[in-house]
């Protein structure tokens, strides 16, 4: 396990790794799909519609997970200084802000035949979208600070004062105002909705988080190759340095 | 220790009121921005009293927000900002003095400006009280978050943006909960609650932002 934490070991590994969760990603994402798209029964109340359900509620699972990891990855940064850590937590934002941004169409693609609008200042819809920012937040420190250390720490502060904040600001926004449907999956006394529906769900989760690992081990791994191809335009820079001065003179 | 803590609460007190009048224009923001809202919305006087509460809220936080970029971008680009953190105190004590001379010279003439907003939007007078007790109670905590985003920003180019990105999301408690006793209040309801959360709200942002603002300042200081 420790191991995996040397950046080379962890290029080595996810280079041959990498093919295989894309085709598992795929294979689940596939299934759910047809699960979910053909398998499972209209609902009597809202027809076809409740498909959308299948992309949608998935896709909000992974958004908070996406942000719970990247504020591990950023306390394990901040604690013991990991290079991993860091580029992990960077890989890991526009994935998590991009599942938030599926959550937060497909949602409103659902609320207009619904609740007969795109957009209702819902709790749940209001925090989502919360979340988003905090993700765009978390991306454009990133961008704005150019020592790549610095920026990393930074973005680590960040991250984990947002996740400090994220329950106040659910709790803040789920009191202002509540339309939409409480939780009805993970609760006590097991989920209240049907298998046909259920296992779908579940399948496109997984299928989700799959992808989800997918996308931020290439993610990963691309950071450390770039962070690699930058060290050594440096070197051979300093290196030709001397030789056209040399020339010049 | 509290020698250092209060010179540097006086010192920035003292640049804020005699350079470049930093209280009179986080106050003409918020009068003026006042104003363009009430053209925006129309004289309609009761859609202006329904409006009021969040309206108010909202520009103090902006009025806020605004002045924030300054509270360590000046001693990071003179060299002060290495002296706090090389000084014997500890350096979050030290940014809390500076986050209370911010809330002074901004948060509180804010709350003083509130009453002519409240004629301006013809906000009746217990709402008026509701919201400066409010904003009393909710201000510090807008000072004290946007003291992180301020020290995360340090020494980058258009951080004023970047800063407003960071830290209005992280004020969305305290804008609800602040209208949510405000409008409470205006229905006849208790608003016990809400001002209590407020005030948790400002607590914890005190517990946290000086450790996290100076953990942020170290960062760009090392």
């Amino acid at each position: 396990m420790f191991n995996l934490a040397n950046p080379r070991r962890f290029y080595d590994l996810a280079q041959r790794v990498e093919p295989w969760i894309w085709g598992l990603a795929a294979l689940l994402l596939g299934y759910g799909l047809y699960l979910g798209l053909f398998v499972s029964p209209a609902d009597y109340q809202q027809g076809e519609t409740v498909r959308i359900m299948f992309v949608h509620v998935p896709a909000a699972w992974i958004a908070m997970m996406a942000y719970g990891a990247m504020a591990a990855a950023s306390a394990t940064s901040l604690i013991w200084r990991h290079v991993l850590a860091d580029l992990f937590a960077k890989a890991s934002a526009p994935v998590g802000a991009g599942f938030t941004l599926l959550a937060l169409v497909t949602g409103s693609l659902w609320g207009r035949p619904m609740w007969g609008t795109y957009w209702v200042w819902d709790a749940r819809l209001t925090s989502v979208l919360i979340l988003f920012f905090l993700y765009l937040g978390y991306m454009a420190l990133w961008a704005a600070i150019e020592d790549h250390h610095k920026a990393a720490r930074a973005a680590a502060v960040l991250c984990l004062v947002g996740a400090i904040n994220l329950p106040i600001i659910k709790f803040s926004v789920d009191w202002w105002n509540t339309l939409h449907q409480p939780a009805s999956v993970a609760r006590l006394g097991g989920p209240s909705i049907h298998p046909s529906i259920l296992t779908p769900l579940l399948v496109m989760g997984l299928a989700y988080m799959v992808l989800y690992l997918a996308m931020v081990i290439q993610r990963t791994r691309l950071e450390i190759l770039e962070r690699r191809l930058m060290t050594a335009l440096a070197a051979e820079a300093s290196q030709a340095a001397p030789a056209q001065l040399r020339e010049a003179s | 220790m509290m020698r250092a803590i209060y010179a540097l609460f006086r010192r920035d007190v003292m640049l804020a009121i005699r350079m470049g009048g930093g209280p009179s224009l986080g106050l003409g923001f918020y009068l003026i921005a006042g104003t363009l809202a009430a053209i925006g919305l129309g004289p309609e006087p009761n859609l202006l009293a329904r409006a009021a509460p969040g309206l108010i809220w909202v520009l103090a936080l902006l009025a806020c927000l605004l002045s924030l970029d300054r509270l360590f971008q000046a001693d990071f680009e003179d060299g002060a900002l290495d002296l706090l953190v090389a000084a014997p105190s500890s350096l979050s004590a030290l940014v809390l003095a500076k986050i209370a001379a911010h809330w002074v010279t901004t948060g509180l003439p804010l709350i003083l400006g509130t009453p002519a907003l409240a004629l301006l939007f013809n906000l009746p007078f217990d709402a008026l009280v509701m919201e400066m007790i409010t904003l009393g109670i909710g201000t510090p905590a807008l000072s004290l978050i946007g003291a992180i985003g301020a020290a995360l920003t340090i020494g980058v180019r258009r951080g004023g943006l970047l800063l407003s990105l960071l830290v209005l999301p992280l004020y969305v408690p305290v804008l609800i909960f602040g209208v949510a006793a405000v409008d409470a209040s205006a229905s006849g309801m208790a608003t016990g609650a809400h001002l209590s959360l407020l005030a948790a709200s400002s607590l914890i942002a005190l517990v946290l932002a000086p450790i996290a603002s100076a953990a942020a300042l170290k960062l760009h200081l090392s």
